[in-house]
């Protein structure tokens, strides 16, 4: 049958530029690029390009750009050719279509609707090359009131287990399997250099990452991959997964021939088996059954163990969290619909969910009026892309935030959704063994920490100039913040007044 | 009465610049208003004419078990109407106009009364809540709910005396030379907007609490959604509200010395935790893990007023000024040195407060009783709250 | 002295260094006239294939076989930095260096009509003084790492 698919995009090169010297050739696991030394030509396979941009990166002559495939739509705004090709895509298979990272559709972004403030005259701004500028956040369950001996200055009543983070943000679950171990070791390392915490999604533990058990968060999820007593110990935290804002409602699919021996022995399934994590857990079915499993977690690490709960941000998400809040959950995980993913239908990634802004406003502020905001730490992830990212989320409320396509990003990911192939130019989603080398972590972890500790500056420069200089005290200050472009409907969901007001 | 037509605390939110003052006689021994007018006229170009004010404390020993309600009235029907109220929720023991003296830089005053008052018996114990508790609820309705009235103090043997007009003027407007006081604090504002609103001024009381505040908290909305979270509603949107329901919370619902609750407010920083002693920073940690949203950040100079003696606090950076001295059984506390000396020229122990370091001048009777009391704070327990009554009792889930 | 190290582990077999080493031994130093006029040869050579591979590069031997093979003195080894040369000038071309060499980081090739000694020297600019290495800041991955070293 012929396929009626055209390509994405176009390989652009400067033959002008070009030497021949065939790296792009041997940089590309699509095999576009292809070198002939006896007729003196390089050609493209343009079908076959992702746009991935490691070509692109690696030219030593800077002669190469991805456009862009000039093919034309019909003018329709409706029948677009995306639209179309999609069509044409499942025509040919008749699969569902399968996508990867977050949603890119043009949804609004409200981190882009709301504005910062900083003192003039009244109030001073703060310096922050002179005075203590407080990132430190923790993490876990609070009591609402303190017992102590304001004598001997010791605690009487127990304060319950916390993670400590020295800056505002850790890595979101990726596990191993979707992405590579080299992936997975650099943002544990990482994790350790910050003094911040990454997460091993629903992959197991892998016992080279041992050294940083202190800074990781494991996780439990529909799969149960890999979770054994050892596991849960070994962490300093345990994640239960519900959802993913990439794909609330389903569950995931790791295929078998990602299953390697190392993937196989670290999440306890046989070599070569897809790996299916159900849509629910099949043990909670409703928000008591999660109450048994939360503190089935407690029991079996002593209490010693903050747990959280992660759930995608969908319609009912405050009154969810409550619930979560209630069934003695220690960190609440908010997932926007823009979170990445390592795979995932395309229709439920682009139209599933709803962005994490207004549902880390919508539970905050609920968790406010049932008076047992301070008693639970929230967590929100779905997409940070900048510290100005993180200061806004934490002034709507978050104690923290979760990100893992801006560390991807730091690690060379150019987000070209492709993940599902497992053919990772960059090495990051991928286990094929001469492209995961391709991830050296001691490079991969520098560039992460380099990023973390750039937006770390940038937000106690913002912290700063709003004449703050504990991050706790920009915790749910949304007069922080102002929304530019928005409903009064959005401003009212989002608990901000207007720029001007 | 005419309407007032600019904004007033509660429409927008003010912040303001200030002087304030505080005089106390840790004897007991009650002295007139002379010293804390002359002390925050010094301070004059400090304030702007658009508010002053004062709390006295020990001036109404006849009535010491009776909660004294200072209560503005813009309308003679807003009058009418929370004496109604009053008379629902309360037994009024005695009531009478406040006396003033007209002048003429005090424009348009308001009507304003005062009663002394004990909770209705049967209503109290109906309610379920405590004396206290009680009675702070009632002047959250009569503030929010009655148009036209103001309760200025709800505390008990103390009152507050505010307007709008600088404070030298006000303190005249009020004869505050008439009234005996073992503690004083004064105010004096300079806002950064034009509301001309008497119940706007300060010093904001909350029961005995008296406070005047000098500074920009740029922690309040943080501050603010917390303290909503206990039932304190923030109308007026000031920092010295916010402050006052903060300690308020601390100190009464939480049962932490007024010391205690100072330093949660103002908690030494992570890397001071780091380097002390592992008891002390397990402790501090503790208190910065459970009390973070009570944290205040940004400049603020506070003196609170209460029925144990005053307590000063400056932000732990130390933004705004603020002074002490003694004399004797006195103790002054001014944000200028001179207006300290004003009126005690041969004051001792003259020193600029540190950041972040509570001062705490209590009465000596009420230093020799906490002595003896148990050095732990005891919680009130959860309360019942307005979303979870019903049948069933409100139950904290947790581990 | 400081050494080029190549790690296998980590390499690519995308010879970026093997491109780099020719842009700064060329006379205009500019890849695509490297490459496509001058012609240029690479000192450093990558063996193997995607699956594994491994960056081949001079050693600069505390006891350099192709100085000790040399016959007319242009294999030369400073005693002062440790660097190892080759003098086109003096070379003749013998090729006893290309087989004493136990690595094979000697080559010999025609420049001028002379077949004269090739081989990495640090990327120096004077000729005895060590430079910082071309091959090693464009390798992409850390395969190829410059570090100090017992023993000149």
């Amino acid at each position: 049958m012929l396929d009626y698919l055209l390509p994405r995009y176009k390989v652009l090169r400067d033959f002008d530029l070009c030497t021949r010297c065939g790296v792009c050739e041997r940089s590309c696991s699509n095999e576009v690029h292809r070198v002939d030394e006896e007729h003196d030509t390089v050609t493209a396979d343009h079908m076959k390009c992702v746009n991935c941009q490691r070509c692109v990166v690696m030219c030593p002559t800077h002669a190469l750009a991805i456009t862009n495939w000039p093919q034309v739509g019909n003018g329709s705004s409706n029948w677009t050719l995306g639209y179309m090709q999609d069509i044409a895509k499942q025509a040919q298979t008749g699969a569902v279509l399968l996508a990867s990272m977050g949603n890119p559709e043009p949804y609004p972004v409200y981190w882009d609707h709301l504005l910062l403030n900083a003192s003039q005259v009244t109030n001073p701004s703060i310096d922050p090359l002179r005075e203590p500028m407080e990132t430190r956040v923790f993490l876990g369950a609070r009591p609402e009131a303190l017992t102590v001996n304001e004598r001997d200055h010791t605690v009487v009543s127990k304060v319950p287990p916390q993670i400590k983070l020295d800056v505002p943000l850790m890595f979101s679950a990726m596990s191993f399997g979707s992405i590579s171990l080299n992936a997975q070791t650099a943002l544990a390392m990482a994790a350790r250099e910050l003094g911040t915490f990454f997460n091993t999604g629903e992959g197991g533990f892998h016992q080279s990452l041992k050294p940083y058990a202190q800074n990781a968060i494991v996780q439990v999820a529909s799969g149960r991959f890999g979770v054994t007593p050892e596991y849960l110990n070994t962490a300093a935290a345990i994640e239960i997964k519900i959802g993913q804002g990439a794909k609330p409602g389903i569950g995931g699919h790791l295929p078998g021939e990602k299953i390697n021996a190392e993937v196989s022995r670290t999440r306890m399934i046989p070599q070569g088996t897809d790996a299916i994590s159900p849509a629910p857990h099949h043990d909670i079915y409703s928000i008591e059954d999660l109450r048994q499993l939360i503190f089935s977690l407690k029991e079996a690490t002593r209490y010693q163990k903050p747990v959280a709960v992660k759930i995608a941000a969908v319609h009912n998400v405050a009154a969810i969290a409550s619930g979560i809040a209630r069934a003695g959950a220690d960190i609440i995980v908010l997932d926007g619909f823009r979170g990445g993913t390592g795979a995932a239908p395309k229709r439920t990634r682009d139209n599933v969910g709803i962005p994490v802004e207004l549902a880390l406003a919508a539970v905050d502020e609920r968790l406010r009026d049932e008076g047992i905001r301070s008693t639970v730490s929230i967590v929100a992830a779905g997409s940070i892309r900048s510290s100005a990212d993180v200061v806004r989320a934490i002034a709507l409320g978050a104690d923290a935030v979760y990100t893992a396509s801006a560390a991807l990003i730091a690690l060379g990911c150019h987000q070209c959704q492709d993940c599902s192939s497992g053919k990772c130019n960059w090495g990051i989603a991928t286990q094929r063994p001469e492209l995961v080398k391709r991830l050296n972590p001691e490079i991969a972890a520098q560039r992460v920490v380099n990023m973390v500790r750039a937006w770390n500056h940038e937000i106690q420069e913002m912290m700063g100039g709003m004449g703050i200089n504990a991050i706790e005290s920009l915790r749910g200050n949304r007069l922080m913040l102002r929304g530019i472009g928005l409903t009064d409907r959005e401003l009212a969901i989002l608990g901000v007044k207007h720029a001007g007001e | 009465m005419s309407r007032i037509t600019a904004p007033r605390e509660g429409e927008v939110r003010i912040p303001s610049g200030c002087a304030i003052a505080g005089i106390l006689d840790r004897s007991g021994t009650r002295h007139d208003g002379g010293d804390i007018l002359t002390s925050i006229a010094l301070m004059h170009d400090r304030s702007n004419g658009l508010g002053g004010g004062f709390a006295a404390y020990g001036i109404y020993p006849d009535y010491a078990d009776l909660y004294a309600f200072h209560i503005m009235y813009e309308s003679t029907e807003a009058r009418h109407e929370t004496e109604a109220y009053l008379d629902t929720y309360f037994m009024s023991e005695k009531q009478e106009r406040i006396p003033t003296e007209s002048s003429t830089a005090i424009k348009n005053p308001p009507d304003i009364w005062r009663y002394f008052l004990a909770p209705h018996p049967v209503r109290l114990s109906m309610s379920g809540l405590d004396e206290a508790e009680y009675t702070m609820q009632h002047v959250f309705h009569i503030n929010g709910s009655i148009r036209g009235a103001f309760v200025a103090s709800s505390g008990k043997n103390m009152g507050a005396f505010k307007g709008v007009g600088y404070p030298e003027d006000i303190g005249e407007f009020y004869r505050i030379t008439d009234y005996k006081a073992w503690a004083w604090t004064a105010h004096g504002r300079f806002p950064t907007n034009t509301p001309g609103w008497w119940g706007g001024a300060h010093p904001f009381t909350l029961l005995n609490w008296s406070v005047v505040h000098n500074g920009e908290i740029s922690s309040y909305d943080a501050n603010r959604r917390y303290v909503e979270q206990y039932g304190y509603d923030c109308g007026l949107q000031t920092d010295t509200e916010v402050i006052t329901y903060l300690f308020d919370l601390l100190v009464r619902r939480h049962g932490f010395s007024q010391e205690m609750a100072a330093h949660i407010m103002t908690a030494p920083s992570w890397d001071e935790i780091d380097r002390m002693d592992p008891p002390q920073r397990a402790f501090e940690t503790a208190l910065r893990i459970t009390y973070p949203s009570a944290l205040v950040n940004g400049p603020f100079s506070v003196i609170i007023g209460s029925n144990e003696g005053l307590l000063a606090l400056n932000d732990r950076l130390k933004l705004r000024a603020l002074m002490t001295a003694e004399k004797g059984s006195m103790v002054y506390l001014a944000s200028e040195q001179a207006a300290i000396e004003v009126v005690c020229p041969d004051a001792e122990n003259v020193r600029s407060l540190d950041g972040g370091v509570p001062f705490i001048a209590l009465l000596d009777e009420v230093a020799r009783r906490k002595h003896l009391e148990a050095p732990e704070n005891n919680p009130e327990q959860p309360r019942p709250r307005a979303l979870e009554v019903g049948v069933q009792p409100f139950v904290r889930k947790e581990a | 002295m400081k050494r080029i190290f190549a790690i296998e582990s980590w390499c690519l077999d995308c010879k970026r260094c093997e491109i780099a080493c020719k842009t700064f031994h060329s006379a205009s130093r500019n890849t695509v006239a490297a490459l496509r006029q001058e012609n240029a040869s690479s000192r450093v050579r990558v063996e193997g294939t995607l699956k594994m591979s491994l960056a081949v590069n001079c050693r600069h031997c505390a006891h350099p076989k192709c100085v000790e093979g040399c016959i007319s003195g242009a294999m030369r080894k400073d005693p002062e930095t440790g660097l190892v040369t080759a003098d086109p000038h003096k070379c003749v071309g013998c090729r006893t260096c290309v087989s004493m060499c136990p690595y094979g980081c000697v080559q010999v090739v025609c420049v001028d009509g002379r077949d004269v000694a090739l081989k990495c020297d640090l990327c120096s600019e004077d000729g005895h003084t060590p430079g910082t290495p071309s091959c090693v800041a464009a390798c992409p991955n850390n395969a190829l790492i410059y570090l100090e070293s017992e023993g000149c």
